[in-house]
């Protein structure tokens, strides 16, 4: 374009509108005056804190055994009783949140960056990459986790890393699928056609010009994903294919207690399994109020 | 004008104020809004939009979103008091007494019920069942006009045209017998052929009805096609109203000026002169205002107009206008001064020249041909109108041309003697950047994402090979050539309005200085103000730098205001081709006839008007021979179905393919005195 002056008799443009909100601030704002959320964070705030200083802060050492007081009820000097070994089930139950809150959300990230990253190929290709990847993602799907798991387990060995890999791996078809459509729909608008009338590359595209567009429905689905990672772990370590003794882990302690709720000794028990309901609860609700935000 | 068959009112609004809630504060929408309709008296609103023309409809049938309350006022329907009914009632008088149609028919109706079934349901609620209502369904379906009611019946909304939707969305107003009808947008999706026809079938259904109509329109032509009064609604306060005739010829608020004054009317030119425009912009909603809401735009306005609010004068003759000066109006000074600099005369070479291009789609395993054999070519400079319905082929043409889809084999695309690869991707840089396009709407073709100043960066990097210092300037530069400031370049395009997210779309097109500019329907999502500027801005780029344009619009005096060239498509075939001026003043090809007469104008005189019969066919099975022989109102014969008529010059220069000698076309479009478009 020229230098020329432009006519000075064309009618200026008024400034733009800086007063409005941006589309994050409205998401922000709507978040924090949403009941479910406040309350979901609330409850996930308060096992992130005994994560990070439960140690701190709790009554006994969770892995120290006292065998002349095993399997007391809850009581003063124990709020939620002792287990078989005579360890609190009070101090347990709050470091045990430890193991849990690391694996899972590793596990998470891991299943949003590969599942973003193929989602965006196969959206965006369509055609045969499509075609085929979403055939192997589709078959992907329809095996559980726990066969995947005891796959890599055999190959692996049990570590926290085969578990954040095994989950992480068996949720991002999930994650794929959803920025998939995401990706389909904004591919047919004009901005991706502008790209392409500037000879724009594809990884340009994809990830610069597509990716920040697609952000919402992926926040969504790892908040929701993260709720299903947790349950995921506490299976895995029930099972024994997930965190390791001596770990206070829930699923860990639910699995070696399980056994003696036939006894009567149901605190052993009941506590762990609380801790895994709350949180997963915490997470949902938190998911529910992110869904709520973004689809106002 | 019909004479009022009874006394009463049929709608009464009296101070009428309604205010959203946003943000936890009430924002006034409508401000004292006082407006009178007589029974079967027809009234257009007309308004910019977020003026509350929309609103006003809502208000009426006490419709309004969640956020929206009436503060104060009263609504009065058949006398009856609107405010004053509770649930029961209100849902009474909607059943029964007041009907709505809405812009988009599709979305009015069920996309799961057959259209017998939706129709029906209406006479059963009011007590008629069995096949007493589905005769009665029929016959409302007959009362529109709809060819084969029967079959109709048996259909989904979905596999209906437009057109028909929307004839069916006005059987279903009309079914119980209102004494209000009212009529938001009722056209504004549909083709300019189809349009013409819903708004005669609005024409004639008024005659045999005594509903009176309220008619909400942002289309001043339409609008004074159809109503008897008219009221102009400006940042929700009614600033002018009186006959139709009145406000259109004699407008006596600078707003009903200026309004006027944007439209490229009377076969205006871009060589003859800028359009006006309104500087400024409309208050946001809930403004707070002192005075008069237009003083800030309006050139005549003086202190008084700042610091008192006029009243609604009365300048006689049953009108009103919201102006202390009223009388002075019509001298409003241009806010765009009309000269321009002549352009050069254009002789160069053509810079596009297109030979037999193609494209056949697939659809269910038939070839359906979206382009057929279309030749034309263009100078540098110069504007290629292109017109014809929806489904003629415009926009994949457009696509051929950018290399976003790849052509049939065989055709040829030269820019500037090179001849052009068919897929994007193949093409050199250099070409890449002579061929960019404007997208109609800009919300889809800006990257939500990113700043103004990302976008145009990226554009410069891209298009124009640039980086650092003089990136920077150059950026600078597009920007002031699109008259946008420094200001805008740090916000994300939803902080702008429409026309500033066009204008950053048509620098984006500019920035790596292209030799032709595809311009598609890029001011039909504007108002007509913004429009102005718009096409302004085109034109002066265009002189100053020599670009083409290859411009589709539905808009024909928005095509003919911009056009050197017009290529007039029927079924992706050119069905004429020539000068601008010789395409529109005719003798022309009987659809270009078609086309331009169905154009609702506000300057029209004469009533008669060539109406094309049913919907455009499917380009999967084009009819034979002439493919518009099945519309085609001076069909001569078998020849016309049988045999394809040859593009064959009439003049130097002006192609029409019909089997009509130009001659005897020259002689039978003779008589009818069209101011076209």
């Amino acid at each position: 374009m020229s230098a020329t002056d432009t006519p000075a008799s064309l009618p200026a443009p008024s400034a733009p509108d800086t007063t409005r909100r941006s589309p994050w601030g409205e998401v922000l704002h709507s978040l924090f005056r949403s009941g479910t959320f406040l309350t979901g964070l609330f409850i996930l705030l308060f096992w992130v804190v005994c994560a990070l200083f439960g140690q701190h802060f709790v009554p006994y050492d969770p892995l120290e055994s006292d065998i002349i007081n095993s399997l007391t009820p809850p009581a003063a000097d124990h709020w939620f009783g002792t287990d078989q070994l005579g360890r609190d089930v009070f101090s347990r139950v709050i470091v045990g949140s430890r193991d849990i809150l690391t694996v899972a959300p590793l596990a998470t990230i891991l299943a949003t960056l590969a599942g973003t990253a193929l989602g965006l190929v196969i959206g965006y290709f369509r055609g045969i990459v499509d075609d085929i990847v979403s055939r192997v993602l589709e078959a992907f799907m329809a095996i559980p986790v726990v066969i995947i798991a005891l796959l890599a387990i055999v190959a692996l060995g049990t570590s926290k890393i085969t578990v954040i890999v095994v989950i992480g791996l068996s949720f991002a078809p999930i994650i794929a699928r959803t920025v998939r459509s995401a990706v389909l729909a904004e591919r047919e608008l004009d901005y991706v056609a502008a790209a392409k009338l500037r000879h724009e590359g594809a990884l340009h595209t994809m990830f610069v010009e597509i990716l920040p567009n697609v952000i919402p429905p992926i926040l969504v689905e790892t908040t929701v994903r993260l709720g299903y990672a947790i349950f995921a772990v506490a299976t895995l370590s029930f099972m024994g294919f997930g965190i390791q003794p001596p770990s206070p882990d829930w699923g860990l302690s639910i699995s070696s207690n399980y056994g003696m709720i036939g006894g009567g000794f149901w605190w052993t028990v009941l506590f762990d399994a609380l801790a895994i309901a709350s949180l997963v609860i915490g997470v949902n609700l938190v998911a529910d109020g992110v869904h709520g935000a973004f689809n106002d | 004008m019909t004479e009022p068959s009874h006394p009463a009112n049929a709608l009464e609004l009296k101070d009428l104020s309604v205010a959203y809630r946003v943000g936890r504060r009430d924002r006034a929408v409508l401000r004292n809004v006082n407006l009178t309709i007589k029974a079967g008296e027809a009234y257009g609103l007309v308004g910019e939009s977020g003026c509350g023309k929309s609103t006003v409809a809502l208000s009426v049938v006490r419709y309004l979103p969640r956020n929206g309350s009436i503060t104060g006022g009263s609504i009065a329907l058949d006398g009856k008091d609107v405010m004053k009914l509770d649930a029961e009632a209100l849902r009474r008088a909607r059943a029964d007494s007041v009907s709505m149609v809405y812009q988009d028919p599709g979305k009015a109706l069920n996309p799961s019920l057959r259209i017998g079934r939706q129709l029906t349901e209406i006479f059963e609620l009011a007590g008629v069942t069995g096949q007493a209502a589905e005769d009665k369904a029929l016959a409302m379906l007959n009362r529109v006009r709809i060819s084969d009611p029967a079959s109709v019946m048996q259909r989904y909304p979905h596999q209906l045209s437009g057109g028909m939707q929307q004839r069916v969305a006005i059987a279903m107003a009309l079914a119980n017998d209102p004494s209000m009808l009212i009529l938001d947008e009722p056209t504004t999706g549909l083709d300019a052929t189809v349009e013409a026809e819903v708004l005669d079938l609005i024409g004639q259904l008024r005659r045999e009805l005594s509903a009176s109509i309220l008619f909400i329109s942002h289309n001043l032509a339409v609008v004074s096609n159809m109503c008897d009064r008219v009221g102009v609604l400006y940042a929700g306060m009614l600033v002018e109203e009186g006959s139709t005739k009145d406000v259109f010829n004699d407008p006596r608020h600078p707003y009903t000026v200026a309004l006027l004054r944007c439209l490229p009317r009377g076969g205006q030119r871009k060589d003859q002169g800028r359009l006006d425009t309104i500087p400024g912009f409309l208050p946001g909603i809930g403004a707070t205002i002192v005075g008069c809401a237009f003083a800030d735009r309006c050139a005549l306005a003086t202190e008084r107009c700042r610091a008192e609010p006029p009243p609604l004068y009365d300048p006689g003759g049953g009108r009103l206008s919201r102006c202390h000066y009223h009388d002075k109006a019509q001298s409003l000074p241009r806010a765009t001064p009309a000269e321009i600099v002549a352009a050069a005369p254009k002789q160069a070479p053509p810079v596009l020249q297109v030979e037999g291009l193609n494209k056949t789609y697939a659809s269910h395993g038939r070839p359906l041909r979206a382009v057929k054999d279309v030749s034309v070519s263009l100078r540098a400079g110069e504007t290629l109108g292109l017109v014809g319905e929806s489904g003629s082929g415009k926009t994949t043409f457009a696509r051929l041309l950018l290399g976003l889809v790849p052509p049939d084999e065989g055709g040829s695309i030269e820019l500037e003697g090179k001849k052009l690869a068919p897929r994007l991707a193949s093409r050199s840089e250099e070409q890449v950047k002579a061929v960019q396009i404007v997208f109609q709407n800009p919300d889809s073709a800006l990257n939500r994402s990113h700043s103004i100043r990302h976008i145009l960066s990226r554009a410069l990097k891209r298009l124009g090979g640039l980086s650092g210092k003089t990136l920077d300037t150059r950026l600078e530069e597009l920007v002031r050539s699109v008259r946008l400031t420094d200001r805008h370049l740090a916000v994300k395009p939803r902080q702008l309005s429409g026309g500033l997210k066009q204008r950053v779309a048509i620098a984006r097109a500019f920035a790596g200085e292209p030799r032709i500019v595809v311009c598609d329907e890029p001011t039909s999502a504007l108002d007509v103000s913004v429009q102005a500027a718009i096409l302004n801005l085109l034109a002066d780029l265009q002189s100053r730098q020599d670009v083409s344009y290859i411009f589709i619009s539905h808009d024909l005096g928005v095509v003919r205001y911009l056009s050197d060239k017009i290529a007039v498509l029927y079924l992706g075939r050119i069905m004429e081709f020539g000068p601008s001026e010789a395409v529109f003043s005719g003798p022309h090809h009987p659809y270009t006839e078609a086309l331009l007469s169905a154009v609702p104008q506000l300057d029209r005189t004469e009533s008669s008007r060539i109406r094309l019969d049913g919907e455009i066919p499917s380009a999967a099975n084009p009819p034979t021979g002439c493919v518009f022989h099945t519309r085609c109102p001076r069909k001569i014969g078998a020849i016309c179905e049988t045999q394809e008529p040859e593009l064959t010059e009439a003049q130097p220069g002006h192609t029409i393919r019909c089997h009509i000698p130009y001659a005897e076309l020259a002689r039978l479009q003779k008589p009818k005195v069209v101011e076209p478009a």
